[in-house]
């Protein structure tokens, strides 16, 4: 394992992304598909592997920071988004992978992800939505519907569901797409789109777990049940459908925008659209916003500044905030 | 001590010409902070040294504050319960705070409130009604404000009428302006008939309307107006003479800052070159974090403007992550909060813990259990700080006692924190954090910043960084998030060398123990001046031992002491972990008797004495009614001590606060 970096006579490739580590998911998890097209992404995007963290949650899916040669996260349950700010927010000069699951994201983790919508930091958060959690036996994440019974379950669902996307648009997510583990060229496709895009982006992944999501498998997304025998999965990129709010949008078009939307991130059973459902370009991005308050923000960041000189005497001066204070 | 309800809990107090203990009370939101601020800025713009204590409920509006400034020649340190000079607007305060004046006392009241009944007080307590009306009968005196009057001048307590509402008229009237506007003058007017009591030269009442509206010339005028009527009125109506003290300023030229304990860690941890604080708003704390965002840029030596990434989060959870993700990049980063939030954080603190992240938490503690006394004060939280968290890692607990302590153990936080690579508990409470007082400016002279092993490693190395690689002293070179050829992987798993998950029996003891062993090298570096002081006389047998905020009045009560020829000492415990037990050992040998002085229940640095020394203190002196203790009352307690009580635990009590 090497340090990725391109240069003049070699592209990266997926290997320089790969590690040398064994890997314990169990055979089949759609969790493969997605480490294997965040490998291919990051060569693609040429990145300096010391310049991406993976910040994963707790879960199966909250392992996959072990699969990469960059500097990997492996944080707390539903704290992924958190700990990705802080990194981010210190070191805006690096690129951030966020990786979690369905419950880590929106059961236990659900209200970072709702106030991160509020700060549109840039970085991508890939959602690995298997309905089930993985790691402790199959129980019900809040992404199944109600009245199912996936094999863990003694007795089907009383919860309801919650639609990751619309959850992710209402809270102010400007990057918005959905994409299938078993389809990695696509993955690949949407994590570069999601990467390139300046705010915070998400990527909804139905991921079947072969062990304990017996439901939704990969059968059951080919079609294999349905008359047409025709695969669930469609694409946005096939339809006419736009995702784009262009930059300077008026609050009409965002609203019009808002509705397509909502009508193709309601769409399941039969047929199930993937793509990019939502690619906002008019909202600023939060290092934008802190730019307005600290100027050298970008320039002097957070792990940058300097804040001693060579014999360890504070940088600081305090003469002006003394004064405020100052009595005699 | 007896359970003294609704009675002048001291009969001991005299006036002294040294020195002024002033109270003003009223609703919140009617300008009690301004008024406090007006008369404080005044005192110290006159060179004298000032202490004020704020008291406040969990409200916003209505609901009873008040302020105690204690002014004098020499320094103060802490309040007093008693005082000789009150202010009131309202009958509330009137109520409250008449059974604090002492005898040669004065106090002013509204006219309009004397027929008033105690029992028709909107938000006075019940039991505090329920006191003050037995007692009121109990003196065959009328069950009104004019009762709670008369019982006061029988204890020769001055008592002033004043009607603010013809004093804001005349001004209206002189002002020509509407009467709303001139009523926003009212706590000036009161501040002002204070000060003009005392005689105190009105200059630095005009001096200090400047410093409180910095450049907003029409209102200082409107108030510098008030002040001179106030002066007026009181010189043209009141018989002064017979309320004798007078207060003069100071001929002292040092140089003085006026400023609370959520200011000074505030300023500390600028000076220490913090670049990132996350916090989720929670009393005690968060006035510490909106002055930085006030102040999230500053000037430097470099040239650079500093600044200080403040970011308000969703919750106390997500605070102390995203302050530990910022950590992991090399930014100097902290969080702040008060008791229910620290609860909250407790998984990232393990976090940051098995993950060696310089992480700073200061903690504002406050009146527990859960919600408990969410604005008032105790120590009620040691016990937290030292055991937070599931398993065991490292952690510095760091205990100031007072504003000086608060800049300089804030700034050191990061040093501990990036020197051990850990997290660093830096422990308040709620008493210093709202306490104003004058001090010498900070001296950044006095900080040093030390980074701590920093990794460099470009080039040299195949592979992963060993960011964990075990090490004699425990700690190991750490890369930054961002830093070429550092690459590894952090995990709140247990880990390799390169932060790989792992539970292989053999890597998990050396992994614990290199960890830990940063406790036994923090136990070995760090100077014993640094982990406890001591006060008085150091050969005293007669031993204190306490933490935190109370030092001021311990320090206090032992010169009371001293005064009278008897010998005792203070041992302030500030290095809560590690905790210096063989150092407190050999200083506690001679003790007898040893006391411990503590804002809790059941005595919880005493419990850690004796756990890690077999140390049992043979007396304690609590409080826990969410206020601080004053100088006189534990003067008296450690006197009823020296007399030989058989009590083992005594219970500070005030109803009147
Ligand atoms: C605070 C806390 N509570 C509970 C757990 C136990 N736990 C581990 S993984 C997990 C669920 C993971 O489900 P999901 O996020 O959907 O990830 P998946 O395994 O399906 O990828 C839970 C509840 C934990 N690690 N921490
Ligand atoms: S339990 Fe499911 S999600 Fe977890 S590794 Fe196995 S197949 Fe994958
Ligand atoms: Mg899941």
């Amino acid at each position: 394992m090497t340090t990725a970096t391109a240069t003049a006579n070699r592209k990266l490739t997926a290997k320089d992304f790969q590690v040398p580590f064994p890997n314990d998911w169990c055979p089949g998890c759609g969790d493969f598909g997605i480490i294997n097209a965040v490998q291919q992404a990051f060569a693609r995007l040429e990145l300096e592997a010391h310049k991406v963290a993976v910040v994963g949650g707790i879960g199966c899916s909250g392992k996959a920071p072990y699969y990469f040669p960059v500097y990997g996260v492996h944080t707390l349950h539903g704290r992924l988004l958190p700990f990705a700010h802080g990194i981010k927010l210190a070191n805006p000069e690096m690129t951030i992978v966020g990786v979690g699951g369905d419950g880590d994201g929106l059961g236990i983790g659900a209200g970072h992800f709702v106030n991160a919508g509020r700060r549109n930091l840039d970085m991508t958060y890939i959602f690995f939505n298997n309905e089930v959690y993985g790691l402790t036996k199959g129980q019900a994440a809040p992404t199944l519907a109600m009245g199912l019974q996936p094999k863990s379950l003694p007795a089907p669902n009383i919860q309801g569901q919650l639609n990751p996307l619309m959850m992710a648009m209402s809270v102010g997510f400007t990057w918005i797409g959905r994409g299938y583990s078993y389809n990695v060229k696509k993955v690949v496709d949407l994590i570069v789109a999601a990467i390139e895009h300046p705010g915070l982006s998400f990527i909804d992944i139905l991921q079947p777990c072969p062990t304990y999501n017996n439901l939704h498998t990969k059968d059951w997304y080919a079609g294999k049940d349905l008359d047409s025998g025709q695969p669930r999965i469609y694409w946005l990129d096939d339809t006419d459908y736009d995702p784009v709010i262009p930059e300077g949008a008026d609050d009409a078009a965002v609203l019009g925008k808002m509705n397509e939307f909502l009508t193709k991130a309601h769409e399941w059973g039969d047929e199930i659209p993937a793509g990019v459902f939502l690619d906002n370009r008019a909202t600023s991005t939060f290092a934008d916003r802190i730019e307005t308050r600290i100027e050298n923000y970008r320039a002097q960041p957070p792990n940058k500044r300097e804040i001693a000189d060579e014999s360890g005497r504070p940088t600081a001066d305090l003469s002006e905030i003394f004064d405020e204070v100052r009595m005699t | 001590m007896a359970d003294r309800r609704y009675e002048p809990q001291s009969e001991t107090v005299t006036i002294n010409h040294d020195e002024l203990a002033w109270r003003v009370g009223g609703p919140q939101g009617s300008g009690v902070d301004t008024a406090a601020g007006i008369f404080q800025r005044a005192c110290a713009l006159g060179g004298l040294n000032v202490f004020g204590r704020r008291e406040y409920y969990s409200n916003i509006m209505g609901r009873h504050s008040y302020f105690d400034v204690r002014v004098a020649h020499h320094p103060v340190h802490s309040h007093c319960d008693e005082v000789q000079l009150l202010t009131t607007f309202e009958d509330e305060s009137l109520a409250r705070h008449a059974i604090s004046v002492v005898e040669g006392g004065a106090l002013f009241y509204a006219a309009k409130d004397v027929e008033k009944e105690v029992q028709g007080i909107t938000y006075l307590d019940l039991r505090a009604k329920d006191d003050l009306i037995a007692y009121l009968e109990e003196r065959g005196l009328p069950t009104t404000l004019g009762g709670v009057l008369e019982d006061a001048r029988q204890r020769g307590v001055q008592t002033y009428e004043a009607d603010f509402d013809k004093l804001v008229e005349s001004l209206a009237d002189q002002l020509d302006i509407v009467s709303a506007l001139a009523a926003r003058t009212t706590n000036t007017l009161a501040v002002a008939m204070s000060l003009a009591l005392v005689e105190y030269p009105r200059k630095y009442v005009y001096d200090a309307l400047a410093k409180i509206w910095p450049g907003r010339q029409k209102i200082i005028d409107m108030n510098v107006a008030a002040v001179d009527l106030a002066y007026q009125f009181v010189r043209d109506t009141y018989d002064t003479s017979k309320f004798e003290h007078r207060l003069t300023p100071s001929q002292s030229k040092e140089p003085r800052i006026l400023l609370n304990g959520n200011q000074a860690v505030a300023m500390g941890k600028i000076a220490a070159g913090m670049t990132f604080q996350s916090y989720y708003p929670i009393s005690p704390a968060t006035d510490e974090s909106t002055y930085l965002e006030a102040h999230e840029t500053f000037p430097s030596t470099n040239g650079a403007r500093g600044s200080v990434l403040v970011v308000q989060t969703e919750d106390e959870i997500s605070a102390v992550c995203m302050a530990a993700g910022a950590a992991l990049t090399g930014a100097r980063s902290a969080t702040a909060t008060s008791g229910p939030g620290f609860a909250l954080m407790v998984e990232g603190l393990g976090w940051a813990g098995i993950n060696e992240v310089p992480l700073v938490v200061t903690l504002y503690q406050r009146g527990g259990p859960s919600t408990g006394l969410p604005t008032r004060s105790e120590q009620g939280d040691l016990f937290l700080a030292l055991n937070a968290g599931h398993s065991e890692f490292p952690r510095i607990v760091l205990a100031s006692s007072d504003l000086e302590e608060a800049f300089y153990d804030a700034a050191a936080a990061f040093n501990y924190a990036e020197r051990y690579q850990t997290v660093v508990i830096h422990i308040l409470d709620k008493s210093i954090s709202s306490k104003t007082m004058s001090v010498p400016p900070f001296d950044l002279e006095r900080i040093r910043i030390e980074r701590g092993e920093i990794a460099s490693p470009n080039g040299g190395h195949e592979g992963p960084y060993p960011r964990f690689k075990p090490t004699e002293s425990g700690i190991s070179p750490r890369p930054l998030l961002g830093m070429p050829g550092g690459m590894h992987w952090l995990t709140g798993g247990e880990h390799t060398q390169y932060g790989r998950v792992t539970e292989d029996p053999v890597v998990r003891e050396q992994q614990m123990e290199k960890r830990m062993r940063k406790l036994e090298t923090a136990a070995r570096e760090i100077p014993v001046d640094e982990k406890l002081r001591v006060y008085g006389d150091p050969a005293a047998e007669f031993t204190i031992l306490s933490w935190g905020s109370n030092k001021g009045a311990i320090v206090e009560a032992i010169e009371l002491l001293a005064e009278e020829g008897c010998a005792a000492r203070l041992i302030q415990v500030r290095i809560m972990s590690p905790f210096p037990g063989p150092e407190l050992e050999e200083l506690l040998a001679p003790a007898k008797p040893l006391i411990g002085v503590e804002a809790n229940f059941s005595g919880q640095l005493a419990q850690v004495l004796r756990q890690h020394t077999g140390i049992a203190c043979d007396k304690l002196v609590v409080k826990y009614n969410g206020r601080p203790m004053a100088a006189r009352r534990l003067y008296e307690t450690f006197k009823t001590i020296m007399d030989g009580t058989d009590e083992t635990k005594i219970v500070l009590r005030n109803p009147n606060e």
